[in-house]
């Protein structure tokens, strides 16, 4: 069970949101200059990462509000939510300097 | 639109509109008018609209509600919120609100059929909200008066907690209204 922090309402139990897929998929801004490959690929096509993962979820017992939440696909652990618009947060940073997606220090 | 005050939903569903099981009793409220209101608490104007129709601010902070004779106005988020009032008043409230916004951009949606309260109460009211409810409901974590949207078994449902210490109101939509009242009577006779 997740205790998910909604922007607005503070920190709630899992059962009270649905989740949506991935977050950030924008409309492309000319649909008509895609091919269909491109198009199939905005409409099907969603990442399934082993880590971090940015997703959309609802508040749907709730504030009935969209946001957004970073959460590690392994630990299940959530980083950050945050609202609809707001700047993807940056990525935490692990114990080695690395960050969570296993890019090494620099 | 219901004919009149005992057409209401659980009495027409064949429920007594009020129980007593042992020392909690469950009560269906009368009808109240019910508003919903939709529209940017960062435009002044509409704030300022709203103060003068309703006689109230509107509430800014997640579940928190402000209060003004008969009138309680729900938050129920960023930019949405429920009046409930005297069913009397709701004709007279719209107006003055609709004539106070004019060219404002916001929605206001009577939903006085939509929902319905049901009054839990008891000394064992939040042992009872808790079969159902993952919030913490103790005192510590949700004094009186505190409301919150949340989730009662499958039902959403706006609960508000008096300052008396052992009466809820829980707001439901109305067909969901049965199912609430069975599974709060279910738990009241387990005990």
């Amino acid at each position: 069970m997740l205790l998910i922090e909604c922007p607005w309402c503070g920190q709630r139990d899992q059962t009270e949101f649905h989740p949506h897929g991935e977050a950030h998929i924008a409309r492309p801004e000319d649909p008509d200059a895609l091919d269909e490959a491109a198009w199939g690929d905005y409409v099907f096509f969603r990442k399934n990462p082993k880590g971090l993962h940015y997703e959309r979820w609802v508040h749907s017992h709730g504030c009935r509000r969209w946001f957004n939440v970073m959460r590690d696909t392994v630990t299940d652990h959530i980083h950050a939510s945050y609202k609809p618009g707001d700047p993807k947060p940056e990525l935490p940073i692990t114990a080695d300097g690395g960050d969570t997606t296993g890019t090494p220090k620099t | 639109m219901y004919a009149s005050i005992d057409d209401i939903p659980l009495t027409s569903a064949c429920h007594a509109r009020e129980t007593l099981e042992g020392r909690n009793s469950l009560r269906e409220m009368g009808r109240k008018g019910k508003l919903n209101l939709r529209g940017n608490p960062g435009d002044a104007a509409f704030s300022a609209a709203v103060q003068k129709a309703f006689g109230m601010e509107l509430p800014l902070r997640a579940n928190t509600y402000n209060e003004f004779q008969s009138r309680r106005l729900f938050w129920l988020g960023p930019d949405e919120w429920l009046l409930h009032c005297d069913m009397d008043d709701i004709d007279a409230l719209t107006e003055t609100l609709s004539a106070e916004l004019g060219n404002v951009h916001h929605a206001v949606t009577d939903v006085s059929d939509y929902y319905t309260v049901i009054r839990l109460r008891g000394p064992d009211a939040v042992t009872l909200l808790r079969k159902g409810c993952p919030l913490d409901l103790h005192h510590t974590a949700f004094p009186t008066g505190n409301i919150a949207q949340t989730r009662l078994g499958h039902a959403s449902v706006l609960l508000h907690y008096h300052d008396d210490g052992e009466t809820w109101d829980i707001q439901v939509r109305w067909s969901f209204a049965e199912y609430v009242w069975d599974y709060l009577l279910s738990g009241m006779r387990a005990r």
